[in-house]
């Protein structure tokens, strides 16, 4: 055991986040479950509650609240995993409840005072606050157990939900203590766990969640009905910036359960008893869109827009060296210039929302991301204080970072027709699958150039990289922080800190301001298409310096051990190096590699793809190697980036959302088709050891994909593609 | 009114003939394991069985499949295979924001109803209309086999 010592009471307080004391011992049975659902199951009365993260039952549950969103990254068993381990806890008895909003409890510790889940930060912000909440619990229970039978607590041993003496062959289950626990005294030392002494953390444990998502009863908001509700569907304007002229409500008013039918800023709302006659009301409204200020350009001539600006100089955000010297005395210069297009989150759950306006103020069910942002959002719009907003977060059938919105602009869309309705009841608003796909909100859609230098002595001399595109950052709350002298660090991120030593080097930025699509994170941010063009370039250079991709990059790592051993543990475990097996006639085959940091983890991976003669591509394998710290969960990793290399070969392979003429042309899974089974290659995985506290893994895995798979490309063709999605047209042989 | 034979009980329903087979099972009958993803039979994620095969029910209107057998996810476990893919899908953990999930598993068990020992390609084939934005492709190839061993 290791101790935290000089730990004082306060500073342990403000650790857990404003730890309550709260001894809830109710007089009767806590109240009966809603309609049957997941995550409100009825437990037995709840004696225990050491602190905010976690509950003791005289059932023997051990309920762990999670503060942050599960929507598929795995985030419910993580939490749980942590908190049990230090509580000692029978993985078995254990379940987890999504937490209230609350930011005084439940921030996200690394974004100050504010509740949310994004960036891959969910188990590295808790790991410590989740370690003490749940050695708290335990050194209670032990210091209960210790004066229920006069021996002293260090004689006590717990496991599995058992506290123990052996001397004395005494026993006692959690539940059995949680009483006299509630009256210990909250510890002012902890001892936290050796992590050799784990015994969940970095095992296997099955996920918190299977059960209810194999058998149809996990509660998305989809899924939710309350009394009286409407559902609404919303006819929303077909270009950014047009708003309603007028309209006529009549035909859909004539559909049968059509209920009311109202303008909000955002459209249209038609409301029904169920969401088809919303469906059919809204597709019968006659909308007369006011279309003057509305942006009326297309992605091509976005694009050119782009490439124009490439041409100067924008912001610098890194500069070592002197590069101008550096291209001056090259013997060799590379160059290469990328398209990335706009991307969908496409989540399989569309959008949604459910509010209901009371009398203390209003309640909002949502795979919620934002809490503090879309609280202080609702109450500005209905004139309550935020604390008057309860949000129950419910999971999130997928998000990829579409319900962290910026402006909380689909909860107030709801939020805005229950307010035309006078808050008469409660509204699920719907979209459709067009309605989420044409509502913009996208990965933005970005332009890079990339020059290197090659010196008479054949060494990598100067680097030069100059970005364009949107500012996710700007107008969202992370503004003051996340922009830092005009520049938005995430337009930058992954290409201002290249990790290569290469002595001179020079990247910049436009922003453009006068592109209103909105745009947001997108599973990886920044580094979904800054690591494509760095991972690609790198590797052209390196075919230009007759050098192999990885030993090049090696080279330039020396100063970056973490890049340095996942790009070997993959290359080793890939056979670099070895022949790859050919394929039939007319198919070309290749290897290509891609290594990348990403909140603080480290992937690299390698792709073997097979190129058809009419051009079109097939991943066979992709080889990843992981250094996310401490594996929390090792299968939750593995199938994280077993999904994170499928998102991403969706985008490469079809993933395209383009403007004509100011209207978004694609609006459904025909125009915008995600990876199918079918294209999914093999996947192996493999997650470097370490006693590092641990970093992210929802995201991480993404951005090395693509450009592994396009260096693959290469290696098979030579023809290197520099515009995604990858068109298969360039590649016929 | 319209009847229905849902998961082994005759149901009476007041709606409008065209109405979706899924928006009747979800909005009206609160069977809501089957999910809307994109109303037209392009995800996969709203199918269930209608006599024992499957069916994307956004797209099948209440009419025509009236006095039908209809199976949903919430009774795939009452039938061997389903309690057998079922188990698969939770042994291996295949589920990740499970949106997609009830979908997969009624096309799984339709496939391994017809063919009890399939190949990869034949799962790719049998599966390929159902998609998965958190792409756990690798893991449902993989439950399939794993049912497709407990069931020999």
């Amino acid at each position: 055991m290791s101790t935290i010592e000089n730990l004082s009471r306060r500073r342990f307080l403000q650790g857990s986040a404003g730890l309550t004391l709260g001894f809830w011992l109710p007089a009767v049975a806590a109240p009966a479950a809603g309609p049957g659902k997941a995550g409100e199951d009825a437990v037995g009365p709840i004696p225990f509650e050491p602190n905010a993260f976690l509950r003791i039952g005289t059932d023997n549950s051990v309920t762990v609240i999670s503060k942050h969103l599960e929507m598929g990254q795995g985030t419910y068993t993580g939490l749980a995993t942590i908190l049990a381990e230090e509580l000692d806890a029978d993985w078995k008895m254990l379940r987890v409840e999504g937490a209230p909003a609350d930011a005084r409890r439940y921030n996200n510790l690394f974004w100050g005072p504010a509740q949310g889940t994004g960036g891959s930060t969910a188990i590295a912000n808790s790991w410590e606050q989740l370690r003490r909440a749940g050695a708290a619990g335990r050194a209670m229970l032990v210091g209960a157990a210790a004066k229920r039978w006069s021996v002293p607590a260090a004689e006590i041993a717990v496991r599995d939900g058992v506290v123990s003496h052996a001397k004395s062959k005494r026993r006692a289950t959690f539940g059995e203590l949680a009483e006299l626990a509630a009256k210990q005294p909250v510890p002012t030392v902890l001892k936290l766990k050796d992590p050799k002494d784990f015994r969940l953390i970095g095992k296997q444990v099955k996920r918190k969640d299977s059960v209810d998502k194999t058998s149809g009863q996990a509660r998305f908001t989809q899924d939710v009905q309350l009394p009286g509700m409407l559902v609404a569907v919303v006819a929303h304007p077909p270009r950014f910036g047009a708003t309603v002229k007028s309209f006529d409500a009549s035909p859909a008013r004539a559909v049968k359960g059509v209920v009311d039918v109202v303008q909000i800023p955002q459209g249209v709302a038609v409301l029904a008893t169920d969401t088809w006659s919303a469906k059919k009301g809204r597709d019968a409204l006659a909308v007369n869109w006011d279309e003057r200020a509305a942006f009326k350009l297309g992605s091509e001539e976005i694009l050119a827009r782009y490439r124009e600006l490439a041409k100067k100089p924008g912001l610098v955000a890194h500069q070592s060296g002197d590069t101008e010297q550096a291209f001056g005395k090259a013997t060799k210069v590379v160059r290469a210039s990328y398209d990335f297009p706009y991307l969908a989150h496409a989540a399989m759950e569309p959008l949604n929302c459910v509010i209901r306006l009371g009398d203390g103020g209003c309640e909002v069910w949502n795979g919620e991301q934002m809490q503090t942002g879309d609280q202080y959002a609702l109450a500005g719009l209905f004139g309550l204080k935020p604390e008057q907003v309860t949000i129950h977060m419910l999971y999130a059938g997928g998000s990829f970072g579409r319900r962290a919105s910026k402006d909380s602009d689909y909860v107030l869309e709801a939020a805005h027709i229950v307010k035309a309705i006078d808050g008469r009841a409660p509204v699920k608003l719907v979209w459709m699958r067009e309605d989420d796909m044409r509502a913009g909100y996208y990965r933005p859609l970005f332009h890079h150039a990339l020059e290197a230098a090659v010196d008479g002595n054949g060494r990598l001399t100067g680097w030069r990289h100059r970005l364009v595109g949107q500012s996710i950052i700007a107008g969202s709350p992370f503004a003051a922080g996340m922009i830092k002298d005009g520049i938005d660090l995430v337009s930058v991120e992954g290409a201002a800190n290249l990790p290569y030593a290469i002595p001179n080097m020079t990247v910049d930025l436009h922003t453009p301001q006068d592109i209103p699509v909105p745009v947001l994170w997108w599973r990886s941010v920044g580094s979904s298409h800054t690591a494509y063009s760095t991972e690609t370039f790198i590797d052209q250079v390196a075919t230009a310096m007759g050098k192999d991709p990885v030993a090049l990059r090696l080279e330039l790592l020396t100063k970056h051990p973490r890049h340095a051993g996942v790009l070997k543990l993959a290359a080793e475990k890939a056979g670099w190096g070895t022949p790859l097996k050919s394929g039939k006639p007319g198919e070309r085959r290749g290897r290509g590699v891609a290594v990348h940091e990403s909140f603080n983890s480290y992937v690299a991976e390698v792709a073997e793809v097979t190129v058809a003669r009419d051009g079109s591509v097939k991943v066979d394998r992709m080889v990843c190697a992981v250094d996310c710290g401490i594996a929390v969960n090792p299968d939750n990793v593995r199938a994280q980036v077993e999904g994170a290399v499928g998102f991403a070969l969706s985008a490469a392979l079809h993933g395209e959302i383009t403007l004509k003429e100011g209207r978004v042309e694609q609006g459904n899974f025909d125009g915008y088709p995600p990876l199918r089974i079918s294209e999914m290659p093999q996947v192996e995985v493999h997650i470097v050891p370490s006693v590092a506290p641990p970093t992210g893994i929802g995201e991480p895995g993404v951005p090395p994909a693509a450009p592994a798979v396009a260096n693959a490309i290469a290696a098979a063709t030579g023809k290197r593609l520099t515009r995604l999605p990858f068109n298969p047209a360039e590649l016929v042989a | 009114m319209i009847e229905l034979n849902v998961n082994g009980t005759p149901q009476q329903l007041d709606v409008a003939s065209d109405t979706p087979l899924l928006w009747a099972l979800r909005d009206t009958l609160h069977l809501t394991g089957t999910k809307y993803g994109c109303g037209q039979a392009l995800c996969g994620a709203c199918t269930v069985h209608v006599d024992g095969s499957p069916m994307r029910s956004c797209s099948v209107p209440v009419s025509a499949v009236a006095g039908r057998k209809i199976t949903t996810i919430e009774a795939v476990d009452k039938n061997r295979i389903g309690k057998v893919v079922q188990d698969a899908w939770r042994k291996l953990d295949v589920v990740q924001c499970g949106y997609c999930q009830s979908g997969q598993i009624m096309s799984a068990v339709a496939l391994l109803s017809q063919n009890r020992k399939p190949s990869d390609e034949e799962i790719d084939g049998a599966m390929s209309g159902n998609l998965c934005r958190c792409a756990t492709y690798v893991r449902i190839r993989a439950a399939i086999h794993e049912a497709a061993r407990a069931l020999v």
